[in-house]
């Protein structure tokens, strides 16, 4: 692998694509080579205008009083936005092309849920507002939760959590809440092996053990062996469905029974519920908390775009224990905050508060603006389009690529491969780098770890035919290559802005700061870098 | 000095009631390029098959099980900075913590050399 960055700092852009020669510049074409904003900057350039710092410090600062300078790149107003421009044109986004990423619902956003979130009665409202002059932001909130609260069946939504884990955390503090209204002691959680990685850890950070439940050969939760687990020490199980393997649960019900037989609660991972949504109501399920990634099903941006919100709806045994606060519709039809503890609206049972505010406005207005221009219909339209594209990439390249849950019926959203059967040597990391040279980004490698070398491949319903043909033809292409033995593989990406990046010495000796030029007292050497 | 083997592919080295745990070679190959071993706290108290250690790789984060139970009386300190031990040294150098058992018997439940190879064979 010669061709791999071997020092691990500083990789350059080499020569690209066929080029036979290297420029002055350092940049190739409109490929543009950047450094990084320190390398940029000088002490002596600002983007503002600031008068001189000439004033005596303010007293009584005393240690806190500033020795050296801060240590900030000074860059001035075009230096700073190129930097960030350039950096964006290498980087691969949802709006350059398909992001088959498993498990994480990469799909387009709709821009006119971007409209409807800068409306200024939206955009720019403050969290400290009287509540009276922020009545359409509230009405927006209720409005979405009713919506996520009809499409689930479930009987309430805490609006405030802000991500999917905080919602999972959520759904477990609801959980601990109401066994200790019940005066038990449960401290065992199930997790099955089929489930999202962030269960057990959400689990562990709640206080609770975890327990993990084998999958079957189907690639579906082992019912036996989760209904031997279940006892006086269960508080509950979280479940993944669709799981994973991209695979329904379809004995969910009976799931959920037993473990409400046995006294627990049921915890759905809602990640995947875009497969799902408007065809299935979790609530008929017996699920008792699920968390729904606006960011997934509903189409809000994934990072960058803002913080997420992970909304959780709640069943009747656990929708007393609902954090604070939340919007409601009072008798008088108005619609108002609560944000207090009170007997007398019947939220005394609340479990306190996760976050200081109600919520984020600007995911919750293009959630429910994304809701509202599908419609039912669409929404329903949204989950068969999804399914019917994943199950398109499965049976397109089973052939040359093992499904090992292929067998196990159709898949849902998500179509899992395995990395058995390449020609010696050749594995899952090779053909997603081959993927960012056909101008893809990768899928899922490595997860689910209930598969060897998985590959798990989301293509979300907003691909067209002819986008996924264009994929799957890469994915064929790249799979014949490795099966092949094509060494050019090992050294994919050829024509991406770096080359193949040596992820072990990273992980291993991560360079986290920036400490100066390379050469210069305070940067890193190669050799303390791990380089050499 | 006798080679024991679990179905998690952890080794365990037994002399007299102090035994070597580490993972296989099987496993490390499986695991790819290990970044960063965590480690149990030496003095702990553990259980046959509970989750000891953690080992980090680049395609993922794995459970080590302990094959017996009893106290931790070391760790492989080396592993701090060295995580890449357990590829190159996976039977050797590359161990992860040392354990005085607690019940001997518990042995009986694991496999030898030859069973472990012919286990890695039908996978």
């Amino acid at each position: 692998m010669s061709d791999i960055n071997a020092g691990g700092w500083r990789p350059s852009m080499g020569e690209a694509g066929d080029a036979k020669f290297t420029t002055f510049s350092g940049d190739y074409g409109l490929m543009l080579e950047e450094a990084l904003s320190f390398e940029l900057g000088s002490a002596d350039k600002c983007g503002v205008d600031l008068d001189p710092a000439d004033r005596a410090p303010v007293a009584g600062l005393n240690k806190f009083l500033r020795k050296a300078a801060p240590g900030l790149p000074g860059l001035t107003e075009p230096e700073t936005v190129r930097h960030y421009t350039r950096l964006s044109r290498q980087n691969y986004a949802i709006d350059l092309g398909p992001f088959p990423l498993g498990s994480c619902t990469m799909k387009h956003n709709p821009r006119l849920n971007e409209k409807m979130a800068r409306l200024p009665g939206f955009a720019d409202v403050h969290p400290m507002q009287p509540q009276k002059t922020i009545e359409g932001a509230l009405e927006v909130i209720e409005q979405l939760a009713d919506w996520l609260i009809t499409l689930t069946g479930m009987a309430s939504v805490a609006m405030s959590p802000k991500a999917g884990a905080h919602g999972e955390l959520c759904g477990l503090l609801c959980i601990r809440a109401a066994l200790d209204a019940r005066g038990e002691k449960r401290d065992v959680v199930l997790v099955p092996e089929s489930a999202h990685g962030t269960n057990p850890a959400t689990a562990a950070f709640a206080g609770f053990k975890v327990e993990s439940i084998p999958a079957t050969p189907e690639g579906r939760v082992d019912v036996a062996a989760l209904k031997a687990k279940l006892g006086p020490n269960v508080a509950g199980v979280m479940i993944t469905n669709p799981n994973t393997c991209g695979l329904f649960e379809p004995e969910m019900k009976e799931i959920g029974d037993a473990v409400h037989a046995a006294g627990g609660y049921v915890y759905c991972d809602g990640a995947n519920f875009n497969a799902i949504v408007g065809k299935v109501r979790p609530g008929d399920l017996g699920v008792d908390a699920m968390h729904i990634n606006l960011h997934k099903t509903f189409s809000t941006p994934h990072g960058g775009g803002g913080p997420g919100a992970g909304p959780v709806v709640l069943s009747e045994a656990l929708a007393p224990f609902a954090p604070l606060p939340f919007v409601t519709r009072g008798a008088d039809g108005a619609i108002h905050l609560v944000e207090e503890e009170n007997a007398s609206e019947g939220h005394a049972q609340a479990f306190g508060r996760m976050v200081a505010f109600h919520g984020q406005m600007g995911m919750f207005t293009r959630a429910l603006t994304y809701i509202l221009s599908h419609g039912a219909d669409g929404l329903r339209q949204v989950a068969e389009d999804a399914v019917l594209n994943a199950n398109y990439v499965l049976r397109s390249c089973e052939d040359l690529l093992p499904a090992p849950f292929a067998d196990s019926g159709p898949c849902m959203h998500e179509a899992l491969f395995s990395d058995a059967g390449l020609a010696e040597g050749f594995s899952t990391l090779d053909i997603a780098k081959g993927l960012i040279d056909e101008g893809f980004h990768p899928m899922t490698v490595y997860f689910p770890l209930v598969v060897k070398g998985a590959m798990l491949v989301e293509p979300t319903e907003t691909e067209s035919k002819a986008g996924l043909d264009r994929f799957i033809g890469s994915l064929r292409s790249l799979a014949q290559r490795a099966k092949a033995g094509d060494q050019s593989l090992h050294s994919a990406p050829h024509f991406a802005p770096r080359r193949r990046l040596d992820e072990t010495l990273a992980a291993r000796k991560p360079v986290l700061v920036w400490k100066g030029e390379p050469g210069i007292p305070g940067t890193p050497s190669l050799s303390e870098i791990g380089g050499s | 000095m006798t080679r024991y083997f679990s179905e998690d592919h952890e080794w365990i080295e037994v002399e007299g009631d102090l035994g070597t745990v580490g993972i296989t070679d099987y496993a490390q190959g499986q695991l790819g390029d290990i970044t960063f071993v965590e480690l149990p706290a030496e003095g702990s108290t553990v259980g046959k098959g509970d989750s000891v250690s953690v080992v980090d790789s680049v395609k993922a984060a794995s459970d080590v099980y302990t094959p017996v139970s009893g106290t931790v009386t070391e760790v492989n300190g080396a592993l701090a900075d060295t995580p890449e031990l357990v590829n190159t040294e996976a039977d050797t150098g590359g161990w992860l913590f040392r354990v005085t058992l607690s019940d001997a018997a518990e042995l009986g439940g694991l496999m030898d050399e030859a069973a472990y190879k012919s286990y890695v064979e039908s996978l």
